[in-house]
């Protein structure tokens, strides 16, 4: 047997179940894999060591007891933190939550507790998930443990370099323009952003309610669809969330079948811009999904290119009101609060200080978009432009059964390269970013290398409302053709 | 700084005054408008309190269905249109009571519409129209800590939280034209309907003292025969209906003088002071810009046509045919009703009826001791510390005889200071009619004693020569007896 840090979820699971390992053996080996990689990676924020151990065991114990425990039970996941969960330090990477201890659990964390599974602590991420590469927490950046000069994605960097780099089986993200798929692509593993109210967002810091989604990141297709039905589901405490069953993912990634899908391949998500290797990889991807059997058609979302526009000016108008609460009146960190400064000088001074530049950058663009006299012109617009995005997934999904393009027009770029070019950093999400605004479902799967930097390509599956399960499908139809493991590096 | 004020009946002739009427009423809910916190007055500082309505980094609302029944209830009542579908918004603005830095509240899309009300002021019906009724969350309270308990010259201020969260209905009239002098009474009118209608539909406290119902008073001037809207100010702290009153009169007559004197009115949020005056807060000029935007942590609002019609059935009676019906079971006339009314004495005597009084004399209490201590103590007659059932109460006591109407009163005002119910009044206070017939004829005895000629003369038939000598008995019984019986004991007794 390999090392229990590289084994799948689902190897981890069966071992657990036949007695070849336990939890806390499982728990240990991924505590001791964040100790030894963890200094150069940087995926973790805080690690929760004696609680996951403590829970570790306790699953052993219930399991030696006979107790019936669900598919997950023992794994040990990495969480996002972007994620309350009681207890354990929260500060969605910025400085102004630092040293806050939330007093209540995220649902979704709450969902892995129930199931058993050992939460190892928090991932790093962009400032309140501002971000494509990590570079943007406010605790430094992450590495990708492909290239550790190279940046992991954002902002969901630390969840997926954990699962990339064998410190976690499985963890938790949340997507809101690509912030799960697009680390997922460049890391080389599995990602999926679930159907907009498919998972609950209680307790997940919000960046922009309306495109915010919790999803699955493994290493696995299976992992995957694992973890993605026991976070999913209705959640009273979340109004938006959908009240119907969670699509059957696990039996979809079993099967793998797409004898007869209809798979769309995205005209406008192609081309200039995209770099060879990964539309080279992609093509080979699709072309290897025919020989399994798809059909392939050729698809046009003509509203694609406003994408990214619309999100610009949604996501900052939504965040610039979220963020407004941390005003240092009643949590997190206070500045100047020194007896002669008025309320509102304290407020000033911590969100100036506590804030980094490209959340002040965006607040400010949001309050810009909502403000009187200009509401109509941006906001206004992009709900239109929003509307005609679904409208162009609703045609779409008329003649096929999924969409797929490339998950992001190139592969992991190097640290520093975009810093100074929010535009460059803003087109890594090009791909992604319509799937949050339209409220369908997509997932990103490993597509092989790109010839000319050897480094790992994405490939994005998008499937409507409430079809989750396609996706997973199609992930294992390409695993399988492709070979991939899921072996941690 | 005082203002200069035009008499106003001067001013009501130079000026028609606009009236625009916003009243918040916090919902009687058991839980607060987004999350399962206790919705209650006065508890210990913060204690109903959760990540959602603390507004944590993470918590997300949902919408309580009971404070929409209320919104709907309240709507049809004010004869609105019911949304078919309506949404919340987010009113951006940075305060320390505000968890979100935001309040969600309905702005573009109320849940109810376009209706109106009547009300009556000295027999004259008024139609005040309805713009909308809108649910919206509170905001905590600030507790400033220093000398003045004010913002200004406070050492540093407490959030207590407790309230925030709490369900509003915000009532906002359409401007209220034709009022002419009567603006005053009419704002005042309206808002003691609303209050009334809110009590019968049970849907809130409507305290005005523990501001569970509020009232933003506005008020503008046109000149007589124009027909352009003048500047309007809006004043706050208008917590009592006599203030609603006094501070729309002060604000008519101080932009009078203003308008009089070619000046212009600053569009501002004023505040009432008690002390008869309004001074000038917020300048809303340089408004704030609340960057509204529909709430995306919530889904529209569908409320089922079904629904609302069942809700509709649950609507009291309307309250102008409740008084007509109420007049002709009392047989009161138009003039008698009309004082009721004016009074604001519908109510408390339809209570005391309900509890067992005769609606005469029902009547009677109410509009004699009840208003007078009412006006004594500047205050409605719905506040005063006597309750119905203890006006039936008494009144119980005088039909048995045990109280005469003179005793009565002073069980009343026993009441009035707080010494507890009538019975315990009468009791403390030794007020109970003497119907011992020993003791009763040990006065006439003595009293015929003392005053044997008086006696001579009722016996030669001068039969009113008795007032002397039932005088001399209710002063021995210090007014504790019926005179009637005294009189005819005298006369007994002096037959023998």
């Amino acid at each position: 047997m390999a090392a229990l840090h590289e084994l799948t979820a689902t190897q981890l699971a069966e071992a657990f179940r036949s007695g070849e390992a336990s939890s806390v053996e499982a728990t240990q080996a991924c505590l001791d894999r964040i100790a030894a990689v963890d200094g150069a990676i940087h995926a973790f924020l805080h690690v929760d060591a004696d609680r996951a151990l403590a829970t570790a065991a306790a699953v052993d114990r219930r399991r030696a007891a006979g107790e019936p425990l669900g598919p997950l039970a023992g794994v040990p996941i990495a969480v996002k933190d972007a994620f309350t969960y009681e207890g354990a330090p929260t500060t969605c990477g910025s400085r102004i939550l630092e040293g806050w201890i939330p007093p209540y659990t995220a649902t979704v964390v709450q969902r892995v507790l129930d199931a058993g599974m050992v939460v190892l602590g928090k991932t790093n991420m962009d400032e309140f998930a501002m971000g494509s590469s990590t570079e943007n927490s406010g605790f430094g950046p992450t590495r990708n443990p492909v290239d550790p000069e190279r940046i992991p994605g954002g902002s969901g960097g630390g969840s997926a370099a954990a699962v990339a780099a064998g410190e976690a089986p499985l963890a938790l993200g949340s997507d809101t323009g690509g912030s799960i798929r697009q680390p997922a692509a460049v890391t080389g593993t599995v990602g999926a952003k679930p159907t907009y109210g498919g998972t609950s967002r209680y307790g997940l810091v919000a960046m922009a309610s309306s495109l915010d989604q919790p999803g699955p990141c493994g290493r696995t297709v299976l992992d995957t669809a694992l973890l993605h039905a026991v976070i999913g589901g209705h959640d009273e405490r979340d109004s938006t969330s959908i009240d119907a069953p969670v699509p059957p993912v696990v039996e979809a990634a079993q099967s793998g079948d797409v004898r007869g899908l209809r798979i769309g391949v995205v005209r406008e998500l192609g081309g200039e811009g995209y770099a060879p290797g990964v539309e080279q990889r992609f093509h080979e991807a699709v072309e290897r999904l025919r020989g399994e059997g798809a059909e392939l058609h050729e698809v046009s979302c003509p509203h694609f290119g406003l994408a990214l526009a619309a999100y610009y000016l949604i996501m900052p108008s939504e965040a610039s009101s979220n963020l407004a609460r941390f005003d240092s009146i009643r949590y997190g960190l206070r500045v100047g609060d020194d007896g002669a400064n008025s309320v509102e000088q304290v407020m000033r001074l911590t969100r100036g200080q506590g804030f980094g530049a490209e959340v002040k950058r965006r607040v400010i663009l949001g309050t810009y978009a909502l403000s009187s006299g200009y509401y109509e012109a941006y906001y206004g617009s992009a709900q239109k432009v929003r509307t005609l995005i679904g409208e162009d997934f609703a045609r779409a999904f008329e003649a096929v059964d999924v969409l797929v393009s490339p998950t992001c027009p190139t592969t992991a770029w190097k640290l520093g390269e975009r810093v100074d070019d929010p535009l460059a950093m803003y087109k890594a999400d090009l791909c992604t970013i319509p799937v949050n605004l339209a409220g369908n479902c997509a997932a990103s799967f490993p597509a092989g290398l790109a010839p000319e930097d050897g480094l790992p390509v994405g490939f994005q599956v998008i499937a409507p409302v409430l079809a989750d399960d396609r996706l997973y499908r199609v992930g294992a139809a390409l695993e399988r053709v492709l070979g991939n493991q899921g072996g941690a590096r | 700084m005082s203002d200069e004020l035009m008499d106003y009946d001067a001013a009501m002739e130079l000026f028609e005054p606009v009236l625009g009427l916003e009243v918040h009423v916090e919902l009687n809910t058991k839980t607060k408008m987004f999350c399962g916190c206790a919705n209650e007055f006065g508890a210990e500082p913060n204690s109903h309190t959760c990540p959602v309505c603390l507004g944590l980094p993470g918590s997300l609302p949902v919408v309580n269905a009971k404070a929409i029944e209320s919104a709907i209830r309240i709507g049809l009542s004010l004869n609105c249109s019911i949304a078919e579908r309506c949404r919340f918004a987010r009113k951006n603005y940075f305060y320390p009571d505000m968890t979100k830095d935001f309040q969600t509240s309905q702005y573009d899309e109320p849940i109810a519409f376009d209706g109106e009300v009547t009300v009556e002021v000295d027999g004259r019906e008024y139609t005040v129209p309805i713009e909308r009724a809108h649910m919206e969350e509170d905001a905590g309270k600030l507790v400033h800590q220093g000398a003045t308990g004010r913002i200004q010259g406070a050492d540093y201020s407490l959030v207590d939280y407790n309230r925030a969260g709490t369900p509003l209905i915000e009532i906002v009239t359409k401007p209220v034209y034709g009022t002419g002098a009567r603006a005053p009474e009419v704002a005042r009118a309206y808002v003691a309907f609303l209050r009334d209608q809110m009590r019968a539909l049970g849907v809130s406290d409507v305290r005005m003292e523990q501001g569970s119902l509020r009232c933003d008073a506005n008020v503008s001037l046109m000149p007589k025969g124009s027909t352009r809207l003048g500047t309007r100010t809006e004043t706050k702290n208008v917590n009592s209906l006599r203030s609603i009153e006094r501070a729309l009169r002060y604000e008519i007559c101080r932009q009078a003088a203003i308008l009089a004197a070619g000046g212009r009115v600053i569009q501002e949020t004023r505040h009432w002071h008690e002390e008869g005056v309004t001074s000038p807060g917020r300048n809303k000029e340089q408004a704030e810009d609340y960057r509204y935007f529909p709430e995306p942590d919530l889904v529209p609002i569908a409320p089922p046509r079904a629904w609302v019609e069942e809700l509709r059935a649950t609507l009291p009676e309307d309250p102008r045919a409740r008084a007509a019906r109420l007049q002709a079971e009392w047989g009161f006339t138009d003039l008698e009703m009309r004082d009721i009314r004016g009074a604001g004495a519908l109510e408390p005597i339809a209570a005391t009826v309900t509890a067992g009084a005769s609606p005469a004399a029902a009547r009677k209490w109410w509009l004699t001791e009840l208003v007078r201590y009412a006006n004594d103590q500047g205050i409605e007659l719905d506040e005063v510390p006597m309750t119905p059932a203890q006006v039936a109460q008494t009144q119980q006591l005088v039909d048995d005889g045990q109280l005469t109407d003179k005793l009565a009163r002073q069980v009343v005002e026993g009441v009035l200071a707080g010494e507890g119910e009538p019975a315990a009044v009468v009791a403390r206070r030794g007020l109970a009619v003497v119907t011992d017939e020993g003791a009763l004829q040990g006065a006439v005895d003595r009293a015929i004693a003392a005053q044997p000629d008086a006696a001579a003369k009722v016996r030669d038939g001068k039969v009113q020569a008795a007032g002397a000598l039932i005088g001399a008995v209710m002063k021995e019984m210090r007014g504790q007896a019926d005179a009637a019986t005294v009189r005819e004991l005298i006369l007994a007794t002096l037959a023998r």
